[in-house]
């Protein structure tokens, strides 16, 4: 084995007056300027710098995964905050939703016992914390598309941490969404009608569903070949989900195949929460299924679901993943 | 050896049959060494550097680095391994700095460590103008430079490089090869792929070089050249008619049989002492009265290598794309090539599975 370094004893860590000479001589036979003498001073200092850092720290398993978790979640954050064009989407979107039904459907659209914007909010609601979920999907595809996943997996770090930080990502970018789409009702005439903490309960309901489905997009983010499917592959989950169910018009007046659809249809649970913790119900009669009867138990069972079911499944995917 | 690999072996399911991505590769490298592994695309570099750096199992063989088992004790391999990668897998999103902190906070240096170890990378690779701003606005040549530095937040043990400067103009590429051969200078250990044989030439102690999966040579620079034959001479015809004579006078100064190209008007030998060889050759095709378009020698390429070694040129169509995969593409040129490689891909599978 003729190798340069076949000198060197096992297991260097070599001084930085040892690796001057050679790392000049080298500096000489290559073909750039003064400033790599420099260069490599600098270079042969950091080496000492790097051999000189302190003994990692020891974490618990406990703190580990938390503090993997923050710092991805940090990143995401950032990203929120340095991309426009995601921001104007979670925030224009909603505005656009709530006015263009309201005031297009508003007229057309008669629901019994209510009018139709307060119907319609909780719909709205319930439709934009699901798409916002698909952000999930598209990042982890875009990531893996990028090495990024690539990066992380060869870190000594804790496994389920880049989907803690995403799923975070989309939680906070779900909460702004919600807060300005709140707002844009209250300006066109939605109210709650009901105390503080049933407020509370209901938009917690909301961002918890849209939480526990970002999992199940992240798992088809990580499953798809590259970053475009998953956007037309989320579109052929979404708009089913979140139209043939009693968003944006009651189920009785679906065809029954459809009807029966939309009223198992987890997100009408979602919504038949949400109007009820609002106070946006009005007074028409609710439909005589156990879903619909009990939305808030029914929203909590598919929460608990999602993420016992998809948690652990996402877990093993990233275990599992690479790039090309 | 700080590496030690036996028996790699990773085969995929394709539509057109199963692709031995790894065929049984052995692999070795000393401590404090520079290895390559030379091979064109899809011969199986980036795989073996996968497994290596626990991103995918093998299905069978086994590895070892500084005595731990990659495939039992994955974790405990990251924590003393680098890795760059083609890709440049830095966040476009966040700084230089911000990209390197969060490296070193994954790699659980703690905040403050993390950060003054940034801070030093950032110097270090000479990014301190650009430190502070989102990795979107870098050159391709920057990002390759903050993804280097994300391979030595920790001070590894081994260094993967995979395919470090595909994808760089001509300067950067050297740039970025002054940088690495500083880092062995301090005697770290790293295994590097690549599809230049220039590039294994100037950064590596030995190579390796593989195909389809399998090492099909070994040894430093000067053996491979020695057994592939050292500079190559190369004279354009200006009349295709004198191709036979500036053939014989060819062979009679070269070290092997003169190839001639389909239009008739390229010839082309190996040579062992180039400018002697080629000074013997310009006056004899003088006295011959063969006029000449250009003259000249070139060093032998992976394509000479791979002739001599398989009796097959590497397909290096692929890899022409992945020079024009600057970060600047639009997206839909991006899906085109991406379509491209997927149809190139298909079309090895083919040859591979023959």
């Amino acid at each position: 084995m003729n190798a340069r370094h076949a000198d060197i004893p096992a297991q260097p860590t070599p001084s930085a007056s040892d690796a001057t000479p050679t790392a000049f001589a080298m500096a000489d036979s290559a073909t750039t300027k003064a400033a790599s003498a420099v260069a490599v001073a600098n270079a042969v200092r950091a080496g000492a710098r790097a051999a000189a850092l302190p003994p990692l720290p020891t974490w618990n398993p406990f703190s580990l995964w938390y503090s993997d978790g923050w710092t991805v979640t940090k990143r995401n954050l950032i990203k929120i905050k340095r991309s426009p064009d995601m921001l104007v989407f979670a925030v224009i979107q909603p505005i656009m939703f709530v006015l263009l039904f309201s005031q297009v459907y508003g007229g057309a659209i008669a629901v019994e016992g209510s009018d139709y914007t307060q119907f319609l909010m909780a719909g709205i609601f319930a439709q934009t914390v699901v798409f916002g979920a698909t952000f999930s999907g598209a990042a982890m595809a875009l990531d893996l598309k990028e090495g990024i996943i690539d990066r992380f997996r060869s870190l000594p770090m804790n496994a389920s941490a880049v989907l803690i930080g995403r799923t975070n990502g989309d939680l906070m970018l779900n909460t702004i969404s919600m807060v300005i789409m709140m707002a844009t009702g209250l300006a066109v005439g939605w109210r709650v009608t009901t105390s503080p903490p049933e407020f509370l309960a209901g938009a917690g309901l909301l961002l918890l569903f849209g939480y526990a489905f970002s999992w199940v997009m992240a798992l088809l983010g990580m499953s798809v070949k590259s970053p475009e499917v998953i956007n037309n592959a989320s579109f052929l989950i979404l708009f089913p989900l979140t139209f043939v169910s009693n968003a944006f018009v009651p189920s009785e007046t679906l065809p029954t195949a459809l009807r029966v659809f939309a009223e198992w249809n987890p997100v009408s649970s979602l919504v038949q929460a949400v109007r009820q913790l609002f106070g946006n119900l009005g007074t028409a009669p609710v439909p005589d299924i156990w879903t619909m009867q009990n939305p808030v138990l029914t929203v909590l069972i598919g929460i608990t679901v999602m993420l016992l079911v998809f948690v652990p499944l996402c877990i093993r995917k990233f275990a599992s993943i690479s790039s090309r | 050896m700080i590496i030690e690999a036996q028996g790699l072996t990773k085969t995929y399911q394709s539509k057109s049959g199963p692709v031995h991505a790894l065929a049984g590769l052995d692999l070795s490298v000393p401590r404090g060494t520079v290895k390559a592994l030379l091979g064109p695309n899809g011969a199986g570099k980036t795989t073996v550097v996968k497994m290596l750096t626990t991103l995918i199992r093998p299905d069978a063989g086994t590895a070892v680095i500084d005595g731990i088992d990659v495939i039992r004790h994955p974790k405990s391999v990251r924590r003393i391994i680098g890795v760059s990668g083609q890709y440049a897998a830095v966040d476009e999103n966040l700084t230089g700095f911000e990209n390197l902190e969060m490296v070193g906070r994954l790699y659980h240096l703690g905040g403050p460590a993390a950060r003054k170890r940034a801070q030093e990378l950032i110097d270090l690779f000479e990014l301190t103008a650009a430190g502070n701003r989102p990795v979107k606005g870098f050159s391709g040549g920057m990002r390759r430079r903050i993804d280097l530095a994300g391979a030595l937040v920790i001070n590894p043990k081994v260094l993967f490089l995979d395919e470090p400067t595909t994808g760089l103009d001509p300067r950067s590429r050297i740039a970025l090869w002054d940088v690495i051969k500083r880092l062995v200078a301090d005697g770290t250990t790293v295994l590097l792929t690549t599809q230049y044989l220039e590039e294994a030439d100037q950064l590596a102690d030995d190579i390796v070089v593989i195909d389809d999966g399998r090492v099909i040579a070994e040894g430093t620079s000067d053996q491979l050249k020695a057994q592939i034959g050292g500079h190559r001479v190369v004279v354009a015809l200006v009349d295709a008619a004198d191709g036979a004579v500036a053939r014989d006078v060819l062979a009679r100064h070269g070290s092997g049989i003169p190839t001639i190209s389909t239009d008739g008007r390229g010839v082309e030998v190996a040579v062992t002492d180039g400018p002697n060889a080629l000074q013997n050759m310009l006056a004899d095709l003088r006295a011959a009265e063969v006029s000449l378009h250009d003259a000249g020698m070139r060093r032998p390429t992976l394509d000479d290598v791979f002739l001599k070694l398989t009796g097959h040129k590497a397909d290096l169509s692929a890899a022409d794309d992945d020079d024009s995969s600057g970060p600047k593409l639009s997206k839909r040129a991006q899906a085109k090539r991406d379509k491209a490689r997927a149809a190139k891909a298909a079309a090895a599978d083919l040859e591979s599975v023959k």
